[in-house]
């Protein structure tokens, strides 16, 4: 007896999370014969309520039961980590019953609808579910800090050395990444505007521009820390040459967007080539260069860190990254990779704001 | 006048006078960067020269700060024909060790990517939760932490190609699922009602007319991934201490400062991604061939 549309795998999750509740009683729980459900009280509550929750099966459950039901399972299961130690079967169960919790409540959620809150609520509890499981799975089997640290150890380490972390940014972010990203750029724009009105070079230097942006590039970064030094300025430079092969071939694309119609209507109106340009092309190339923009985001950083394993001053995330894992502060170095996800995923966020802003008009920000 | 009709006219010309103008700037760099040097060394041996002394000079250093293009050829001369292939100064040997990591790599990402998208597109929750993590996945600069990834798979006992290859496969499966997902989705409404029309099941529609209507789609991705998946393979090899491969070319020539040698694995590289992404397209005109795709 199941409510209508109740697809399959919703049955077949829901069936999951009772059987793997009732095994999780029935095992032990933790290595030590000393442990059981008895040390946990909330874990015990969570056993309890995802077996009692096949009760789903003659009643329909409500989808924010299964919500309060995910969010127990998380808590209870990562608090009772300190008691349990080194998990055994019975704790293996109870985490599968409630990763099989936040997978149904998903499911059920997706269903409801596309509202705003849910599109941000889906991929945030799978972020959410992603960290609990990988907690759980380190310190629940023991796994050597210098394999892999669980997150809330890396928390730690985080909160402990952001004096060190702001340093590293600013030598790495700041100087390099930025200034080579405005570089880069930049340049290959007003290079594409200057070839914008020979035809022959552009056949010439599109295919040979569409060819670079192809090869590893990165592989310049020790010819320029010969040239330039160990300071930022060598890692600006690659992130120069980097950044300018994508501008290029996109804006040239770009600028050849602009339709015949629009263009014979500028000529209607006695329009010159810089009115037509400012007016008409760059606004119709404007999607193509935010393109470039944003792929640029993530390459300038890759280019950056990784030219500073080519040598640098004792300062930068790079630096930082390669001497941690020498001396096997793995921790640290995650930490550090924190740093560096936070601030590539906040800096593509930023172009794709202003893209948004600035190409209101494409149908792609229009739905 | 602008790229429409640029693809119109022959490519040939302009792309030969652009390489042209590329070699001749380079040359000019080389005299230009390398004559501080070698006029240091006119003066320490306090000896008379003239210009065309000087620019045959600056392109016979032994440590040019940028070798000629000429020297660069004879470096690449030596080291694949004249060397023994199993010898640890071949070219063509370190370029198979990152190759066959490439290519693994490149393998298991296209698989990865595939499956990926067939799950996203054929299930909403996985779409939802999974998509926007695949994008963030990207804005992670896996690059830059590759090597920390060799040396904590290298302390587990995992050696060799396999971790150069999980670099490469991280790279090369997010082109793919994004490529794949569009076009999965490409077929239109109308032709997807008309599957329904002859009943067709839910695997029917997927490879009689979702799968080779997403071929084109596939091809484009894999020739991106194909490239990334060699510059992941390549920068996976910097942290084993330049053993063997293109990166540990590059990593050895910059400690000793080896110009030749790393302008030398740079324009190998350089050629083997051409070669890849040229046998992508190759196979990619084959299969659209015998799908029946008009030219």
């Amino acid at each position: 007896m199941i409510a209508r549309g109740v697809s399959r795998l919703q049955t077949g999750l829901a069936a999951g999370i009772g059987l793997l509740g009732l095994l999780g009683i029935v095992l032990p729980v933790s290595d030590s014969d000393a442990v059981g459900l008895i040390n946990a009280p909330l874990l015990a509550l969570f056993a309890g309520l995802a077996v009692a929750s096949l009760a789903r099966f003659g009643v329909p459950l409500p989808v924010a039961a299964d919500g309060a039901l995910t969010a127990l399972a998380g808590i209870a299961l990562v608090s009772a980590l300190a008691a349990v130690d080194r998990g055994a079967s019975g704790f293996w169960c109870l985490t599968a019953a409630g990763w099989l919790t936040a997978w149904l409540f998903v499911e059920r959620l997706t269903a409801v609808g596309r509202g705003g809150w849910i599109g941000v609520a889906v991929p945030v509890l799978f972020g959410v579910t992603l960290l609990v499981l990988w907690e759980l799975l380190t310190r629940g089997m023991n796994v050597p800090q210098v394999l892999l640290p669980p997150p809330s150890a890396i928390g730690v380490r985080f909160a402990a050395s952001i004096p060190i972390l702001w340093a590293d940014f600013q030598q790495t972010f700041l100087k390099a990444v930025l200034i080579g990203y405005a570089l880069g750029s930049g340049s290959a724009f007003l290079v594409a505007i200057a070839i914008d009105r020979s035809p022959f070079l552009q056949r010439g230097l599109l295919p040979v521009g569409n060819l670079i942006s192809a090869l590893p590039i990165i592989g310049i970064a020790p010819i320029m820390v010969m040239w330039f030094g160990f300071d930022w300025p060598s890692k600006a430079a690659v992130v120069i040459v980097m950044t300018f092969f994508p501008m290029l071939v996109n804006t040239v694309a770009g600028l050849a967007e602009a339709g015949r119609m629009e263009r014979d209507l500028m000529r209607t109106y006695a329009a010159g080539y810089w009115q037509t340009l400012v007016k008409l092309r760059l606004p119709a190339a404007a999607p193509f260069i935010f393109n470039a923009l944003k792929i640029n985001s993530t390459l300038a950083l890759i280019g950056a860190i990784v030219a500073e394993f080519f040598g640098t001053p004792i300062v930068g995330m790079g630096f930082r990254i390669s001497t941690e894992v020498g001396r096997m502060n793995v921790d640290m170095v995650w930490a550090e990779i924190a740093v560096a996800a936070l601030a590539g995923s906040a800096f593509f966020g930023a172009v794709a704001l202003i893209e948004r802003a600035v190409t209101f008009w494409h149908p792609s920000n229009r739905q | 006048m602008t790229a429409g009709a640029a693809t119109g006219g022959g490519k040939a010309i302009p792309i030969l006078v652009v390489v042209v103008a590329i070699v001749g700037i380079w040359y000019a760099a080389t005299i230009w960067l390398n004559t501080p040097w070698q006029r240091d060394v006119y003066q320490r041996e306090g000896r008379d020269w003239t210009v065309s002394d000087l620019v045959a000079d600056t392109m016979a250093q032994e440590r040019p700060v940028l070798p000629a293009p000429h020297q660069v050829a004879i470096e690449i001369w030596q080291t694949t024909v004249e060397k023994k292939v199993t010898s640890k100064r071949s070219l063509v040997y370190h370029a198979w060790i990152t190759l066959s990591a490439t290519l693994a790599g490149f393998a298991m990402g296209t698989v990865l990517g595939v499956v990926l998208a067939v799950a996203i597109v054929h299930n909403r929750a996985t779409d939802r939760s999974v998509m926007p993590w695949v994008i963030a996945s990207q804005t992670i600069p896996i690059l830059a932490i590759a090597p920390m990834i060799i040396v904590v798979l290298n302390a587990v006992g995992l050696s060799g190609l396999l971790p150069k290859a999980l670099i490469s496969t991280y790279l090369s499966f997010f082109p793919v699922v994004v490529g794949m997902v569009k076009g999965l989705r490409a077929p239109e409404a109308i032709q997807r009602d008309l599957m329904r029309t002859y009943s067709a099941t839910a695997a029917q529609v997927f490879w009689k007319l979702r799968w080779p209507h997403s071929m084109p789609y596939l091809f484009a991705s894999m020739k991106v991934a194909v490239a990334i998946s060699l510059v992941g393979a390549i920068v996976g090899e910097l942290p084993t201490g330049a053993v063997s491969g293109l990166g540990a070319r590059l990593l050895a020539g910059s400690y000793y400062g080896q110009t030749v040698q790393i302008w030398s694995a740079l324009l190998t590289a350089a050629a083997l991604a051409a070669v890849l992404v040229s046998l992508v397209g190759v196979a990619n005109s084959y299969v659209l061939r015998r799908m029946g795709a008009r030219p």
